[in-house]
């Protein structure tokens, strides 16, 4: 395997990696893993630096993932939540941006309801900024810890047949995972309703499918995306019960499907909803594993960040 | 890397003569197999405390369980060297507290690797106590550490470097002295 170092400041999205960087990442978490399985859960890789979650949108699962990784490499780590609705863009994250720089502080992992929020605050900060995800763009980590999760329980990414289902327009896990997956090698096919699948998406390289059915049939690992009830109220489909019939993944429907496919989603979820809590709770499903990978991926994203070389 | 070979301090019978006579060491001073455990600093230090626990299992009776270290995490010089370390993953799948460590390593230089893995070890777990065993002792030391068990003492002199070749990764079992 050739040697690369990481060189990259900031971790915004995957869209902008080579397979080469992707697959350092999850090489690198890789060994990460054991070091939450130890009874001394730290290590003093990252001892002195300074790591900010500043969040303007809700999050409890990746705020805690980075805040347990960032503590147990020994970096100092604060969490502020910042309430979106007090704050106009422009204006205020310069001196958001400001502030932290005179703080003197090392890493900003950032999630913003704005797409490219955390790209405008990269370029006027020197602290790397990590993309907590951002709006409908890129949730890079939970991309990286998908295909953490699939490589450890399928072998590997090159080949694999995944299909991410629910509501493609608005999620950037959707987005993540196909620029990722697509880069190394995996056939990804998009399923869900007409009004929530963006027009364009295959040029991304991706197969789309209206039909369960199909999506479900050869796959081998089925990515199944939140319904946000909030979404109702846009139209984009009739109702929340006319989704579960068509597109809700229940025993019935994994009838067809491969005997060791593994069904994952990003949380939080809606439990008869998207899926059913026989599914969700079922032999197949790797749900809770991704969460405990989560730690492990980020652990890796903040220590390659944190030792950068420059090129 | 540009480094010129100057001279083979030793070669296959002398490593394995010099990790036998470190085994016996190991058995003697401690009086038998007792509560002994060897950990090999990764990455040579693994396939040498492999070796030398398959030697006390030959002289001893009895197995002692054996581990991997990997010190970079702990490393005080992350984003000093040329270049980024790569995490290897610590590997120790028994309880270490109570029990004699023989820490292993293939070259005891500056003694900064050594105090890395003190400190991770010691985040494992309260050893009764830890030694150390080396295949090469170059001198050259930055800390207060030296070594319980060493296979070779090489004067060295800083522009050269000690290659220390295991047949488990580079295919061969010798050690050279080379010009940086």
């Amino acid at each position: 395997m050739p040697k690369i170092n990481w060189t990259r400041k900031d971790l915004l999205g995957l869209e902008d990696l080579s397979k080469e960087e992707i697959e350092l990442i999850l090489d690198t978490a890789e060994n990460f893993k054991e070091v939450s399985e130890r009874e001394v859960k730290k290590v003093p890789a990252l001892r002195g630096k300074t790591v900010v979650n500043l969040f303007f949108e809700s999050s409890t699962r990746t705020k805690t993932s980075f805040e347990l990784a960032a503590k147990r490499l020994s970096a100092d780590v604060l969490s502020i939540a910042m309430q979106a609705s007090s704050l106009s863009k422009g204006e205020t994250f310069k001196d958001t941006a400001k502030n932290i720089e005179a703080m003197k502080i090392d890493i900003i992992i950032m999630r913003h309801a704005a797409s490219g929020a955390p790209h405008m605050l990269s370029k006027s900060v020197a602290a790397s900024v990590i993309n907590a995800g951002d709006g409908s763009h890129e949730h890079p980590t939970q991309g990286l810890l998908d295909m953490f999760t699939m490589r450890q329980k399928k072998g590997k990414i090159q080949g694999l047949k995944v299909s991410i289902v629910g509501d493609i327009t608005h999620s950037r896990v959707a987005r993540s995972n196909i620029w990722g997956l697509t880069k190394l090698g995996a056939h990804v096919t998009v399923c869900g309703p007409r009004t929530l699948i963006p027009a364009g998406i295959e040029k991304l390289g991706v197969r789309i499918t209206y039909n369960i059915h199909e999506a479900i049939k050869d796959a081998d690992v089925i990515n199944i995306l939140r319904i946000q009830n909030e979404r109702q109220q846009k139209g984009l489909f009739p109702s929340i019960r006319e989704y579960v019939n068509r597109f809700g993944i229940n025993r019935d429907v994994l009838k067809g499907a491969k005997k060791d496919l593994i069904i994952m989603h990003p949380g939080p979820i809606n439990r008869g909803v998207e899926l059913t809590p026989e599914v969700a709770d079922g032999p197949s499903s790797v749900i809770l594993e991704q969460v405990t990978n989560g730690i492990a991926v980020r652990m890796a994203a903040l220590y390659l960040i944190a030792g950068r070389r420059e090129q | 890397m540009g480094l010129i070979e100057k001279a083979k301090i030793l070669d296959k019978t002398a490593m394995d003569k010099a990790l036998v006579r470190i085994a016996h060491e190991i058995l003697e001073k401690n009086k038998g197999i007792g509560d002994l455990a060897v950990i090999g600093i990764k990455n040579r230090g693994e396939y040498l405390a492999r070796r030398i626990a398959e030697h006390i299992k030959r002289i001893g009776g009895a197995g002692v369980p054996v581990g991997a270290l990997d010190i970079t995490l702990y490393r005080d010089d992350l984003t000093q060297v040329a270049e980024q370390p790569v995490v290897k993953g610590t590997d120790i799948e028994f309880d270490i507290s109570g029990k004699c460590v023989i820490l292993v390593d293939d070259v005891l230089f500056t003694g900064r690797t050594i105090r890395c893995a003190l400190s991770e070890l010691i985040d494992f777990g309260r050893p009764k106590n830890i030694q150390l065993a080396v295949l090469v002792d170059r001198g050259h030391r930055e800390l207060p550490i030296r070594a319980d068990y060493v296979g070779k003492n090489v004067p060295t002199s800083l522009d050269e470097a000690v290659e220390v070749k295991l047949e488990e990764v580079d295919k061969v079992d010798e050690v050279l002295i080379c010009q940086k």
